[in-house]
């Protein structure tokens, strides 16, 4: 076990799959020579060479059609989209292709594709790099949607998406990246692709959350404590399909719950958590469903990404509201 | 006759000649600051020769001032723009008030040079809406995403000719990695099916982040991507401010009378990193590599004309200097002086007419902000 930042467990799960399966190739812009420019691939293409590790003209559509084409010959493909703002150039390949492929195949052939692309915000980056596309992915039927909110998992999903015949969308989070560190065991392990994580146990408000959100509402949950106020935080860790047994279970024993998401309300994740809870377990309530999610606006410019991005205390607001209902 | 050795085609003789046509980049002055083409540079009074100076002093010094204020922690992401100048300004300079930009994240200096203020532009890189908000109403804002400028190009110069406008163009850049974009092609393609008004600009600096030039495409020239479409292009010498301005002139005079679009391709030099995020050339290409393209600097070789004209001299390009950096400094401190912005502005704005979610959502945020 070593101690390693999110960044470094991909990198360690990209080796540990590029080791086990020779049949896997990552590729995309600038994840070669320069290792990508988070430095996520770094090392590898030395370790794995040119064949397996390699940079790609400057367009995601043609890093799309590549993946695909790619599966239809044998290869497990790992593109790297350098931020998810960029994955529209790539949305046919993605959406109206890759996740439909299997089904008009009938089943036929296998399209193991890990898509990887950091995402999300708070760290001032140029206009269009920051962004929190996650809806327009969930809602598309044939696509796995995943994103790790610690180092531990991080390793074991980037493992687990490679080694699954499905195709998915490994979302990494740019907050993440550098600022988070765990102990993460140095050989191989899985974290199962659709399954949900109680991190904090609770008994008077369930806070549901992904990504580094999750670190938001274990702070919250840190100062509704000091108040006697007991919440259990939920990673949802998987995003299409979500893991809504887990949800439930927590709800069960709580009556009471927040969704948290960094993307803006309208966009749907917490939406989907919302509407799911309300079919299967309004009655089992004791308050309404509560929701902390970003306004409405256009990702916004740099300097304001502070008063937008939800954070430790608007979680706490809304629970204290919940639990006080 | 069976196994006849004639082939009807011979591939590897196209192939092998494809690019012939191209490979002359258009050239005035040369790397040791030789005129080659008296001619051409003929047409230019002393004084364009030293306003040429000028810009590229100002366009380097705009780059030296960036780099302290980003190493001050003063700006967000910018784009280095050192080795460019005579390609960013030969080019800007050939065109008019009225003729429409879309510039990529490394033009900023264009878009100053177009109706921008200094100021806006340190606001746009420090993440600030107000550097997107300009007086020309001729240009949008540097784009980020990497091809999406040339297919809004097409739609910019269809709309100069339906309404008829004369004398006016749309111009556009993207790098040698732009070139590989889909985008990039169906701009282009638009453009010369419509036979639009527009002049696409690739400056070629050799690399793409970490990915060099040849990793792009198998062609030896991007200025011959240009043949498919129907387009005519060249390749210039874009460290020669002289032959950029040249080649950009008559291409706009082309596009203006009717003629259809023009791709040219300026063969130039991103001197340091891709940007002030911290990107570390090293890791990527060698001392070797740069030198002849640090030798072949644009400043250089005007210096040596104007020298020899007696049209210039070192003491009189250190003041510029000076007060090009006050002339920085100052912007600076107007940027720094714009309001903090809000969230409920961003809400304001994102909707023409705001929604009713949107509504609730401004009057939560002004609550928060006037407090
Ligand atoms: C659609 C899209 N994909 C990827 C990027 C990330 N990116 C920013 S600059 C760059 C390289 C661009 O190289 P080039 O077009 O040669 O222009 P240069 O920066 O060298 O001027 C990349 C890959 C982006 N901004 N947009």
């Amino acid at each position: 076990m070593a101690k390693m930042t999110y960044i470094k467990a991909i990198t360690s799960g990209l080796d540990q799959v590029l080791n086990d399966d020779s049949k896997t190739l990552i590729f995309g812009e600038d994840v070669g020579k320069n290792g990508g420019v988070f430095r996520t691939t770094v090392g590898l293409q030395d370790k794995y060479g040119e064949d397996r590790v390699f940079d790609t003209p400057l367009a995601e559509s043609g890093i799309l059609g590549l993946a695909i084409g790619l599966s239809l010959t044998g290869w497990r493909p790992i593109p790297e989209i350098q931020f998810m703002g960029f994955t529209f150039e790539a949305m046919d390949g993605i959406v109206g292709q890759l996740a439909r492929d299997h089904y008009r195949f009938g089943g036929q052939k296998k399209f193991p594709v890990t898509i990887r692309t950091p995402f999300g915000g708070g760290t001032h980056t140029a206009e269009m790099h920051s962004d929190n596309l996650e809806n327009y992915f969930v809602s598309t039927p044939g696509l796995r949607v995943v994103t790790p909110a610690n180092p531990y998992d991080a390793k074991g999903l980037i493992i687990s998406a490679v080694e699954s015949d499905d195709p998915v969308l490994f979302m990494e989070n740019l907050k993440l990246y550098r600022s988070m560190k765990d102990e993460v065991p140095d050989d191989k392990y899985t974290v199962p692709l659709d399954s949900a994580k109680v991190v904090r146990e609770g008994s008077d408000v369930t806070l549901v959350a992904y990504s580094a959100e999750v670190n938001e509402a274990l702070s919250a949950a840190d100062a509704l404590a000091k108040d006697n106020i007991s919440a259990e935080v939920i990673d949802l860790r998987s995003l299409s399909p979500i893991d809504t047994d887990t949800v439930f279970a927590s709800i069960d024993k709580t009556h009471k719950v927040v969704i948290v998401q960094e993307a803006q309300r309208m966009a749907g994740v917490g939406a989907i958590v919302a509407s799911d809870i309300a079919e299967e377990k309004i009655m089992s309530l004791d308050a309404p469903i509560g929701r902390v999610a970003a306004p409405d606006s256009v990702y916004p410019f740099a300097q304001a990404e502070g008063d937008w991005i939800p954070n430790a205390d608007d979680i706490e607001a809304k629970a204290r509201e919940i639990v006080n209902y | 006759m069976a196994n006849g050795s004639k082939q009807i085609v011979d591939f590897a003789k196209i192939k092998a000649t494809m690019a012939d046509s191209y490979k002359h980049p258009v050239q005035v002055i040369d790397r040791e600051g030789k005129v080659v083409d008296p001619d051409t540079l003929a047409k230019y009074s002393d004084d364009q020769l030293v306003d040429f100076m000028k810009k590229m002093v100002w366009e380097r010094t705009l780059h030296e001032q960036t780099m302290n204020f980003s190493r001050q922690g003063r700006l967000g992401f910018y784009a280095p723009t050192a080795g460019e100048e005579a390609s960013e300004m030969g080019s800007v300079t050939a065109f008019k008030e009225q003729d429409f930009l879309l510039p990529a994240y490394r033009d900023l200096p264009q878009m100053i040079q177009h109706g921008a203020s200094v100021a806006k532009g340190f606001l746009w890189s420090k993440g600030h809406i107000q550097g997107n908000q300009y007086d020309n109403p001729n240009m949008i804002f540097p784009q980020i995403i990497i091809g999406a400028q040339y297919v809004e190009t097409a739609g910019v110069a269809l709309g100069i000719q339906k309404n008829g406008d004369k004398d006016r163009v749309a111009f556009v850049y993207t790098g040698d990695g732009g070139t590989s974009q889909g985008d990039w092609y169906e701009g282009i393609n638009f453009t010369s099916a419509y036979q639009a008004p527009a002049v696409f600009f690739v400056q070629n600096n050799g690399w793409a982040i970490s990915v060099p030039r040849r990793k792009q495409t198998a062609a030896e020239t991007l200025a011959q991507k240009a043949v498919a479409m129907g387009v005519p292009s060249v390749q210039v010498d874009g460290m020669d401010i002289v032959a950029v301005h040249e080649v950009a002139k008559e291409a706009r005079e082309f596009a203006a009378a009717g003629n259809g679009p023009v791709v040219i391709e300026t063969l130039t030099y991103r001197y340091g990193a891709h940007s002030s995020a911290g990107d570390d050339p090293s890791r990527y290409r060698t001392k070797e590599e740069e030198k002849p393209w640090f030798d072949a600097d644009p400043l250089i070789r005007m210096r040596k004309v104007l020298t020899d004209k007696k049209l210039w001299s070192q003491d009189q390009e250190d003041k510029l200097v000076e007060e090009y950096k006050d002339e920085f400094k100052n912007a600076m401190k107007e940027a720094e002086a714009a309001p903090a912005q809000k969230v409920s502005d961003f809400l304001k704005w994102t909707y023409d007419v705001p929604t009713p979610a949107v509504k609730k959502q401004i009057a939560e945020f002004e609550a928060k902000e006037s407090k």
